[in-house]
């Protein structure tokens, strides 16, 4: 028996207080003057690693575009290695945080800027294949939900332990698809709450 | 200090499909979600210290050329784990409706007058303690179109962040004594009244400025504990 503080909704009007400028990003009068602790551009000018965009959409059980969602990823950096003292590895990018936060826009659009993780340790003593922790909360969700992602052509997709634990017929929901913009490198990473095709959510 | 974060803990939590709050009914997954071990990359979580904000970040009077209408108040707490040990250094931000029950965001559409002087966001940083405090104003109830004269009961919006991505809490604080609990869906969806009791912030009359603002406490008790349980008898 626990007695932790239940989870509540993130509720409708949480931009002006947590994505104040992420959201003026995709919606020009969105602007509000409180100023940001958290964005959606994780690149901090000592980070090493490849430089890439991660952008998706957010759909319902009715395919409808969720325009009041928040999105937050945690990673590792480049070399495998998370911001926190539980990773007590030396950071060679003391800077990089590894966490991002983005509102979705008017078509439920989300995204970042960030460097692409390396591996990092899993279980057993095993790596785990590069991936990104998401977080996803919006109107409707009492509790937030966890996901992750991976990337398409990493060899050790096939032997990750999480992503083992999958249906095999449900793992593509977590593979991003790889797409380029202009010389930059897009990761696609549409996620379905609900219905077809559903993204896998993880019970942790 | 190894902290472990088991499943159960979580019990208290409001189902996702909850069909009460009309919006989760499409926003709730439909396939059970994949049972998982923790590893690294759930045990860690970002970590933001007093450099992430500035002064007065965490008193909501101050935004503006001049205080905001209302009624003022404190509301200070403790961040702890299940334990009951401090979280030390846990960023917490809020934001709420202004004491008309209007938020600043622009999709909000509910006819009470803003306040030029509210913003209703806020941020501070735990101390060593795992104590904040903010000061603001006491927001009001609001209109919501879930259901026919669905209002919802007066409350501030919590974000926090503890010892792991396993810890991230969004929750929302109530006032003591609100009528309008038992018509709440959102309040409701937490099944058990125990559990409940536990997002009500209590009256604090000891800590309550003669002459000045009516305080609030509001503890909250984030998920991980000690490896190896100290209590035996809560298993
Ligand atoms: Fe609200």
């Amino acid at each position: 028996m626990s007695d932790i503080t239940p989870s509540q909704t993130v509720g409708p009007f949480f931009a002006y207080g947590l994505t104040p400028k992420g959201r003026a990003k995709w919606d020009p009068d969105g602007t509000y003057s409180w100023k940001e602790t958290v964005s959606d551009n994780l690149i901090t000018p000592d980070v090493t690693g490849d430089k890439i965009k991660i952008e998706g959409c957010i759909t319902d059980g009715d395919g409808v575009p969720i325009n009041d969602a928040m999105i937050e990823i945690w990673q590792a950096d480049a070399q495998g290695r998370y911001a926190n003292p539980r990773d007590n590895r030396a950071l060679p990018n003391a800077k990089f945080k590894g966490f991002g936060r983005s509102a979705t826009n008017k078509d439920g659009v989300f995204g970042f800027d960030t460097i692409k993780p390396g591996a990092a340790p899993g279980l057993k003593g095993q790596m785990q294949a590069p991936h990104i922790v998401f977080c996803i909360y919006s109107r409707g969700m009492l509790r937030q939900v966890y996901t992750r992602m991976y990337f398409p052509d990493e060899a050790a997709n096939a032997a990750d332990a999480i992503l083992n634990l999958v249906p095999t017929d449900r793992r593509q929901t977590l593979i991003a698809k790889k797409e380029s913009r202009g010389g930059q490198t897009v990761y696609r990473f549409d996620i379905r709450v609900q219905g077809d095709n559903e993204t896998v959510f993880f019970d942790i | 200090m190894t902290l472990v974060f088991p499943k159960q803990s979580l019990e208290a939590f409001p189902k996702h499909l909850t069909p009460a709050y009309r919006s989760t009914v499409k926003r709730s997954p439909s396939k059970p979600l994949i049972v998982m071990p923790h590893t690294l990359s759930e045990l860690t979580g970002p970590v933001y210290g007093h450099d992430a904000i500035q002064e007065h970040d965490n008193d909501l009077t101050r935004q503006g050329k001049a205080e905001p209408l209302g009624e003022r108040v404190i509301v200070h707490g403790h961040v702890l784990d299940e334990d009951k040990r401090p979280v030390p250094e846990a960023l917490v931000e809020i934001w709420q409706a202004n004491a008309c029950g209007r938020y600043v965001h622009l999709v909000d559409q509910h006819p009470a007058p803003l306040d030029p002087n509210f913003t209703g966001a806020g941020r501070t940083v735990t101390d060593k303690k795992g104590y904040y405090k903010f000061i603001t104003v006491k927001p009001g109830a609001y209109p919501w179109g879930n259901h026919h004269n669905a209002w919802r009961p007066n409350h501030i919006h919590f974000s926090v962040f503890g010892h792991s991505f396993l810890s991230r809490l969004v929750t929302q604080m109530y006032f003591p004594g609100d009528y309008l609990f038992p018509f709440d869906p959102i309040f409701n969806s937490v099944a058990e009244e125990k559990a409940r009791a536990r997002m009500i912030s209590t009256f604090d009359l000891e800590n309550t400025v003669p002459e000045w603002a009516l305080c609030f406490r509001f503890d909250i008790v984030l998920r991980g504990r000690e490896a190896t349980p100290l209590d035996k008898d809560e298993h």
